[in-house]
Order: structure tokens, then C-alpha cells, then sequence
């Protein structure tokens, strides 16, 4: 394994400058209309410098803590899925000619892009994407062309939201797999450590010092502490399963009875991959765009049958989100939907923590005691 | 570059036959040749169907697989898409993806007995099954074939059910829970015939299609008479989009059952059959 290296603060410009100097668009956290998110970086002036978050059920709030760091937060309501999973896209145009069709497929555009400070719960999310939209007899051109050579700068998580559990999930609050350069964030710069070839290569441009046993330790601390401070859990995998034999459990009626159905779970979801397809004509009728967006198994049209409903009650579509979520998952990806994120408990309007609805039908503590 | 499963490719409508009132059947063959060379299905399969301007729907596929460079959609008149399809002429252009998921056992069910049993409206992705083993008769041992209607008026292909008893070693059993006019058949709901019947269970495999409650009392009453659970395939219908396992709608479970399916053993769907809401 490589050596940890130390990048000051004052050296970000410079990783981003030789990013886009290779062609890539940079992506990364900002501060935009009262949330973190994630947009084009054009110098590290644009990263949320002494922005730190609150979060709770339902809760988020964004305030300056006066602090010296850029990294200083959990994840916002999204990330990077849709980098690479548009919520929007146009697949397809259809024309009328001499008494037929012609079908001409949209080509997403291909320009590279480099992602500074995705957090380890959407690195797992990026893989369970990567294996539903690329592995399989039908890869997916349109989430292929965007992330094919896409780079990865992961940030540790040194500040995880009351409402994270990647922990428990195994999947934060470091970043194991699946970047080029991790870093972890100290008062003054970052400890770096390379997880590719380009990484490396990127790193050794950037010349820098070895991080010192007294930096090295710092950061191992923060990690622990980040790891030790969360209290939400979630059962492993094997009990998750169990949650198919409490179909008619009292419990989803209980939630059901507090869920709007709006779907902001299955949005900010790192996972969930619905989407649906839609036919959008030109006024003259001659030519027809066809394009995909985000779905949700909470709205009306997700069961819908030629006239039939399969799921038509809200106690169906939360079961339907929270089993497949957790165990029906498991068929298909060999885990579970789930990384620890806590973006459906932040982002739910009323509240439901997914935790204390599995901790209820699987009757196992949510939380430590 | 990577072939693209979304795009659809153009096929025109060769012939159209209107079977019931709202049901149709169109042939079409594709417009690109390379298509048409490469175009292979297994019946139980599907195809994602496009109408210019207005979307796209999983319609199974009802011809032989082994009719060259022609394919058959029996079609339901029952939403936006396949209204607007019903209104297609002989000539008139439609998109086609596919073919998509997983068909028929016929494999495992050649040298074996075969029981169809189909509920609702002329069941057509049995129909394949019926016609395939037809053509191949004596690759396979007797066929029975079980179907249930709501009303007597509601059984398409009634000219063919009667030339299907015809034939050696081919039982047809129709019940109809309501009938107006002549009915040589059976009234009552199809578990009674199914209830009758006497399928060898070392040496049937059947296949269902219809509505999910009377495929599981169905099984049910298969697994009672002997016949076991590896033994029972069926056809389940999910909202599609993509066909190829990426939009999410189909699930059941852990299943796309685009993909997975839509033909499962009944092993493989049976905690999940019948439960509202999966």
C-alpha cells in the first residue's frame, strides 16, 4: 500500500487545476440554496469552507461554524447518482418517414468527469449502481458513457449526521474501495492515499511531503470517533431477510399511516435505481422524443397494470420499498439496497427512520441503549 | 460503442386479424434485414412493442419460433398504447425491442405429458406453448389443455379449442363461470375441471397462465394430486418498461420478473403469488 501524503489546504487548486488540465469536469460539494450539494468546481474557493450540517428525522440545517475545514459535514440530499443515472435524459428520437419509422438513439454527453469528496456510503451506492446499470446481458449505453472514465476522490467521513449508520452497514465511515485518492480531512490539509494507477500518478504530480505519525494518528482517531459517534444501527443481512416473514405485520399499517407516499426517500436514495419511460411528441407529430426519469414504487403508476393496481395502498408501497430495500436486494446484488446513508430519514417530510420501522418489525433495538 | 437495448427497431405489419372485439393479432416482420436474420425467440418470450408518439408495451410473442422472418403479437385492447395499436393498419410501422426474458420449460418437457391451463381472456403466451407442441406432437406425450372464461362470449380461438380436441392424444376442457348461447363445456370456475382431472405426477409438467389467484389454486390443488412444486411453470405480468431489468417495476421479491421470468417455476414465486401488494 502507498504511503500517506499530506495535502495542505492551500494546494486544492492545484489537484483541481490538473484535473481539468486532463479534460475532466470537475464535480463537488457547495453550498446551493441551503443544502450541500454537488455542482461543477472551478476552484476550491466554491467548496463549503466552514459549512458544517444538522440533521435529524426530517431536519436538515446548514450553518457556519466559523471553522478552518471544507469538509466539515454528512451528505446533502444527493451526491453523485445523478451524474450518472440523470434524473432526466432523453434516450431516443422516433421520426416519421415514407410510411415507417426511423429511430435514432441520443448519445449522453461524453465529457470526462472527476468527482472530489464523494463520501464511502456513495462509493458503495456507485457500485451497487455499477453492477444494476453495466453488469448483466444489457448494459446501459447512457450510465456507461458517463462513468467510464470517470475519476474518483473520495473524502473520509470525519462528521457523520445524527442520522448516518454506515457504520453498522459496513460501509463508512472510511472509504475502502472504488477511488482513486481517499483523503481525510485535519485541520489544515488532508491525508491522501492513492487507490489507483491515475491516483498515484496524480499524487506524484502534486509532489507532496509524507504525512507525519502525528497526522497519520489524528486522522485514524477522527475516523474511529466518527465511526464510535453514530447510534443508529441495522440487523445484518441474514435477519434483514426475516422481514419477508412479517408481511402482515400490524406495523406497516402504523407507518402507513404516517407516510405521505411522496417518494423523497426513493430520491435521495443512493440506490434506488426506478425509473420510468415516456413518449413526449413534437406538436407537428412528425418526430417523438422517448426519455427516462427517476421513478418512485410510492407513486400511483409504478404498480399499474392495464387497469390494475398492484400496489394501491401506501402500507403496500412502503413494503414494497423497505423489503426490496433490505432483503430483496440481496437476491439480486448479493447485499443489501442499503449503505448507511440516513438520506431517507433526513429527507422524509414527517420523519419515519427506517431504522426504528426494522428495529419494530424485526423487533431488534434500532438504536444503542 | 456499445449496441443500444433501449432503441427500438422499425417492423411493419404484414397482416392484421381482429380475434374478438378487443382482442387483434398483428404480424410483422422487420424492416432492417440484419434484424431479420438475427431475430430469435423462445416461445414464452416477449417483446417490447413502440407506437410512434405514444410509448412502448410488453406484448408476448405468439408465432413459432421457427417461422422464418415473421413474428406474431396477439394484443389486448386495454390502455393507451395498445388502443392506439388496435387502430394500426396492414403496412403501418411499429418499433419492437426484444426478445425479452425468460420462456417456456419445452426443453424439460419434451418426452414428458403437458398440462396448459390458462384463465381470462385467450391467454396468449400458453397459446405458443399449445401451437409449438402441436407441431412437434409426437416429441411429446399427451396434452391437456385446461381453460378458463368469466362468460362463455369471452373465449377467443373457440374454432381452434374445438380442432385442438380433435386431435390424438390431446384432451381440451373449457369452463365458462357464466354462458349465453350453444356451450359444449363445462360451467362453473376452472378449479372444477382442474379439481377432475388426472395428470400423471412422475410424468407432467404444467403451464399456467392468467390471473395470479387462480394460478395459485391451481398449484394448490397440482401439489394435492402429486405433481411436484419443480413441475408447475407460470407467466406472471408486471408493469414493464425497460423489458431488460433496469427500470424496477417489475418486481417481485427479489425477481425482475422481465428478466428472471416472465415464465417461473412455481418454487421459485410462491411466498410472493397471490399476496396483494408484490
Amino acid at each position: 500500500m502507498d504511503g500517506l501524503q499530506f495535502l495542505p489546504h492551500g494546494r486544492l487548486d492545484d489537484l483541481i487545476r490538473l484535473l481539468a488540465g486532463q479534460g475532466f469536469q470537475v464535480i463537488g460539494p457547495q453550498v446551493r440554496a441551503g443544502v450541500i450539494a454537488y455542482d461543477t468546481l472551478t476552484s476550491a474557493a466554491d467548496l463549503p469552507w466552514g459549512w458544517q450540517d444538522t440533521q435529524g428525522p426530517g431536519r436538515y440545517r446548514l450553518a457556519e461554524n466559523g471553522g478552518t475545514r471544507c469538509f466539515a459535514w454528512a451528505n446533502g440530499p444527493q451526491a453523485i447518482k445523478p451524474f450518472l443515472f440523470a434524473p432526466h435524459e432523453p434516450l431516443w428520437r422516433t421520426r416519421r418517414v415514407e410510411g415507417c419509422l426511423e429511430v435514432e438513439a441520443i448519445r449522453p454527453p461524453a465529457r470526462p468527469l472527476a468527482f472530489l469528496g464523494v463520501r464511502a456510503c456513495d462509493l458503495a451506492a456507485l457500485a451497487i449502481q455499477d453492477r444494476h446499470f453495466l453488469a448483466g446481458n444489457h448494459p446501459d449505453p447512457y450510465y456507461a458513457a458517463r462513468s467510464e472514465e470517470m475519476l474518483v476522490i473520495a473524502v473520509n467521513c470525519t462528521h457523520p449526521a445524527e442520522t448516518c449508520f454506515c457504520a453498522a452497514t459496513g460501509d463508512g465511515p472510511r472509504a475502502e474501495a472504488g477511488f482513486d485518492i481517499a483523503l481525510t480531512e485535519l485541520d489544515d490539509g488532508f491525508l491522501a492515499q492513492a487507490g489507483s494507477g491515475e491516483g498515484r500518478t496524480l499524487l506524484l504530480a502534486l509532489a507532496l511531503a509524507p504525512a507525519t505519525p502525528e497526522q497519520t494518528a489524528a486522522a485514524a482517531r477522527a475516523l474511529e470517533q466518527a465511526a464510535a459517534g453514530q447510534r443508529r444501527r441495522l440487523p445484518p443481512a441474514e435477519h434483514l431477510r426475516r422481514l419477508y416473514q412479517r408481511l402482515d405485520d400490524p406495523r406497516w399499517e402504523d407507518v402507513a399511516a404516517r407516510c405521505l407516499a411522496c417518494g423523497n426517500c426513493t430520491q435521495v436514495c443512493p440506490t434506488c435505481f426506478c425509473h420510468a419511460e415516456q413518449d413526449v411528441p413534437a406538436l407537428d407529430n412528425a418526430v417523438t422524443l422517448h426519455q427516462r426519469h427517476w421513478d418512485s414504487c410510492f407513486s400511483a403508476g409504478h404498480g399499474w397494470l392495464h387497469g390494475f393496481q398492484v400496489r394501491p395502498e401506501i402500507r403496500h408501497r412502503y413494503r414494497q420499498w423497505l423489503t426490496h430495500k433490505l432483503a430483496g436486494w440481496q437476491m439480486q446484488f448479493g447485499r443489501s439496497g442499503c449503505v448507511g446513508c440516513g438520506r431517507c430519514i433526513t429527507w422524509c417530510p414527517v420523519g419515519i427512520d427506517l431504522t426504528e420501522e426494522v428495529a419494530a418489525l424485526l423487533g431488534e433495538a434500532g438504536h444503542d441503549v | 460503442m456499445m449496441s443500444n437495448p433501449y432503441v427500438p427497431h422499425p417492423a411493419r405489419i404484414l397482416e392484421r386479424r381482429q380475434e374478438s372485439d378487443t382482442i387483434f393479432t398483428l404480424r410483422l416482420r422487420f424492416e432492417e434485414t440484419g434484424m431479420r436474420e438475427h431475430y430469435r425467440f423462445a416461445p414464452g418470450q416477449f417483446n417490447m412493442v413502440y407506437l410512434f408518439g405514444v410509448g412502448e408495451v410488453p406484448i408476448s410473442i405468439v408465432s413459432d419460433p421457427e417461422t422464418e422472418g415473421v413474428f406474431d403479437h396477439t394484443i389486448r385492447r386495454v390502455g393507451r398504447v395498445t388502443e392506439g395499436l388496435a387502430a394500426l393498419r396492414e403496412g403501418d410501422c411499429v418499433g419492437i425491442r426484444g426478445p425479452y426474458g425468460r420462456g417456456w420449460p419445452l426443453a424439460q418437457a419434451e418426452g414428458r405429458d403437458v398440462l396448459v391451463i390458462t384463465g381470462g381472456l385467450g391467454c396468449a403466451p400458453v397459446v405458443s406453448v399449445i401451437h409449438y407442441v402441436i407441431r412437434r406432437r409426437r416429441r411429446f406425450g399427451r396434452l391437456t389443455i385446461i381453460q378458463g372464461v368469466k362468460h362463455s362470449d369471452d373465449l377467443i380461438y373457440r374454432d381452434q379449442y374445438e380442432a385442438w380436441a380433435q386431435l390424438p392424444n390431446t384432451e381440451v376442457h373449457v369452463a365458462a363461470n357464466a354462458v349465453h348461447g350453444p356451450w359444449p363445456w363445462h360451467v362453473g370456475p376452472v378449479t372444477e375441471l382442474i379439481e377432475r382431472a388426472a395428470p400423471d405426477p412422475h410424468r407432467t409438467i404444467a403451464m399456467m397462465c392468467g390471473p395470479e389467484g387462480m394460478m395459485l389454486a391451481a398449484a394448490r390443488i397440482l401439489l394435492k394430486k402429486g405433481l411436484p412444486d419443480r413441475a408447475l411453470y407460470l407467466s406472471l405480468e408486471r408493469n414493464m418498461q425497460c423489458g431488460i431489468g433496469h427500470c424496477g417495476h417489475c418486481q417481485i421479491g427479489g425477481h425482475f420478473v422481465c428478466r428472471d421470468g416472465p415464465v417461473f417455476s412455481f418454487a421459485e414465486v410462491r411466498d410472493l403469488l397471490g399476496i396483494r401488494g408484490f
